[in-house]
């Protein structure tokens, strides 16, 4: 437990001290709101969609924790490359421990970073049901959780920086504007029905707008549940990847 | 040298040997290492040390051969293994986004050190290796020779029994290198604490190890003091004994890139007829 304990403190003091990646995360669900929001608001509005602020906000608070996580995991690749890596493997605790600290850590700061954007959401007009906001929190911990223990098992395959570009825009990117943060799903073609069924961060949105909205496209036990089982099995296999990195 | 030292083996490797995919690193190295003793390892660039290193300190495993550390075995008893030594890697290790403070925090909390315990410990470490009064500053804004000093207390936070150095002093001037050569050797003899190094500093293993083993090319060439060095090689120094010891695998380094030389022009040549 201490373990774990010191391990997530770390992430959150790292998180704490770096100000201008707390900004810097902001600035994109920020543009998102503005430009889509109010540039897609009015045509949302005639064709029948209702409100589009109130559309797009969840699928932005997913898309900040989805950066947020993927870049948490991601950063145990600086930490091998630093050195730090090292003084936690030497050390006589378990690597999945060790593995498991570092996720929650940085599946608190993409949880902190979501809210930030959710306050930014309220700002520019999103005007949510606030009596699930306890369920919000677990969809988007569970957004989080999930993506970060990706992001660590993907960089427990890393060496270097090589690769990051193609996890950017061959994972991350895709699972955002697959998951139908930015359009409704209900009217889309089918064949991006189904791949959007695929993508996990769809069942996070989703979840969001259960919560935040009460209108949600599977229903928020199945969007839980899947968040649920996915995390335990990426945690389940970032944790093996974690224990066969070798210095 | 100290005459009352007990020969009693502290750590013990046995033709240990490291392959990777068709590159041997280490080749079925023999050694022992006695309780209390400094023991210099050393050896050119590419000799296999720092992978001797990662195998008696559980970050890799080996091939085959034998290692026992503090009567454990650093293949199936980790944590026992780990718990015995403490280490300054070769390259840095710290966290430069956290205090020199935080940074031995973590130590104690992973090695789970007790407090109050933890907390003396940490001021006592602090302020042998000086920078007690810096304890609240980032890493970041630390030079190399304080980084090193940090490693060094962090290394020793958890009362290990032996201490790996891999290149302690590389990068440092000699005012600094003296400073962490006397704060080891006290702790030696304070402590008791058993310790193994590397270092390309010949006299610096001259002066401080009690015994030394070259190794170059994976293999063990040489044991002894650095008297029983200098004498089987009829040489004045160690740097002498080592050239004189690891010289001959220059010379066949030399003569590996001129067959590369040759081979390039019987490529060239049968281009061009």
């Amino acid at each position: 437990m201490q373990t774990i304990y010191i391990l997530w403190l770390r992430q959150l003091k790292r998180y704490f001290r770096s100000r201008s990646r707390i900004i810097g995360s902001l600035g994109q669900p920020a543009l998102f709101l503005v430009a889509l929001g109010f540039g897609f608001g009015p045509i949302f509005q005639k064709a029948g969609g209702g409100n589009y602020i109130d559309f797009l906000a969840p699928g932005v608070i997913a898309q900040g924790i989805l950066f947020t996580a993927i870049f948490s995991g991601i950063e145990l690749i600086w930490d091998r490359q630093f050195g730090f890596l090292k003084e936690t493997l030497v050390a006589p605790v378990s690597r999945f421990e060790i593995m498991l600290g570092r996720t929650l850590g940085g599946a608190t700061i993409a949880t902190m970073q979501g809210i930030i954007v959710f306050v930014l959401t309220l700002i520019i007009g999103f005007r949510p049901n606030l009596l699930y906001l306890p369920l919000a929190l677990l969809v988007m911990f569970l957004i989080a959780l999930l993506f970060t223990a990706l992001g660590t098992a993907i960089a427990s395959m890393l060496e270097d920086f090589q690769g990051f570009q193609l996890i950017m825009n061959f994972l991350v990117m895709p699972l955002f504007f697959l998951s139908g943060a930015l359009f409704p799903l209900n009217t889309a073609p089918q064949f991006l029905k189904t791949i959007s069924s695929l993508d996990p961060l769809t069942y996070g949105v989703d979840g969001l707008r259960a919560a935040l909205l009460t209108t949600s496209q599977f229903g928020i036990v199945t969007d839980i549940t899947v968040l649920g089982i996915l995390t335990l099995i990426v945690l389940s296999v970032g944790g093996y990847l974690f224990s066969k990195i070798q210095i | 040298m100290h005459p009352n030292q007990s020969k009693e083996i502290f750590l013990q490797v046995s033709n240990l040997t490291k392959t990777f995919n068709d590159f041997t690193a280490v080749k079925g190295i023999s050694f022992t290492v006695n309780k209390g003793e400094i023991f210099a390892f050393l050896g050119p660039n590419g000799a296999g040390k720092s992978t001797t290193i990662k195998m008696l300190t559980t970050l890799l495993s080996p091939t085959a051969g034998e290692m026992i550390i503090n009567g454990f075995n650093p293949v199936n008893q980790q944590d026992e293994v780990r718990k015995s030594f403490g280490i300054v890697f070769q390259d840095p290790s710290l966290d430069e986004e956290l205090t020199a403070y935080e940074n031995m925090e973590f130590h104690g909390a992973l090695y789970k050190v007790k407090q109050p315990l933890r907390k003396r410990r940490i001021e006592e470490l602090l302020t042998i290796v000086d920078l007690w009064d810096r304890r609240d500053h980032l890493v970041k804004t630390f030079s190399g020779g304080m980084r090193r000093r940090l490693e060094i207390a962090r290394g020793l936070l958890h009362h290990p029994k032996i201490f790996f150095l891999d290149e302690p002093t590389i990068g440092l001037d000699p005012q600094t290198r003296n400073q962490i050569w006397s704060y080891i050797e006290d702790l030696n003899k304070k402590e008791g604490i058993t310790v193994f190094f590397t270092t390309h500093y010949m006299e610096e293993a001259e002066r401080v190890a009690q015994r030394i083993a070259i190794i170059d090319h994976g293999e063990m060439i040489a044991q002894g003091t650095a008297d029983e060095l200098k004498k089987q090689t009829k040489t004045e120094t160690l740097e002498d004994a080592f050239l004189s010891l690891t010289g001959r695998a220059i010379r066949e380094e030399e003569a590996s890139a001129s067959e590369h030389m040759r081979m390039r022009r019987q490529m060239f040549r049968g281009r061009s007829r």
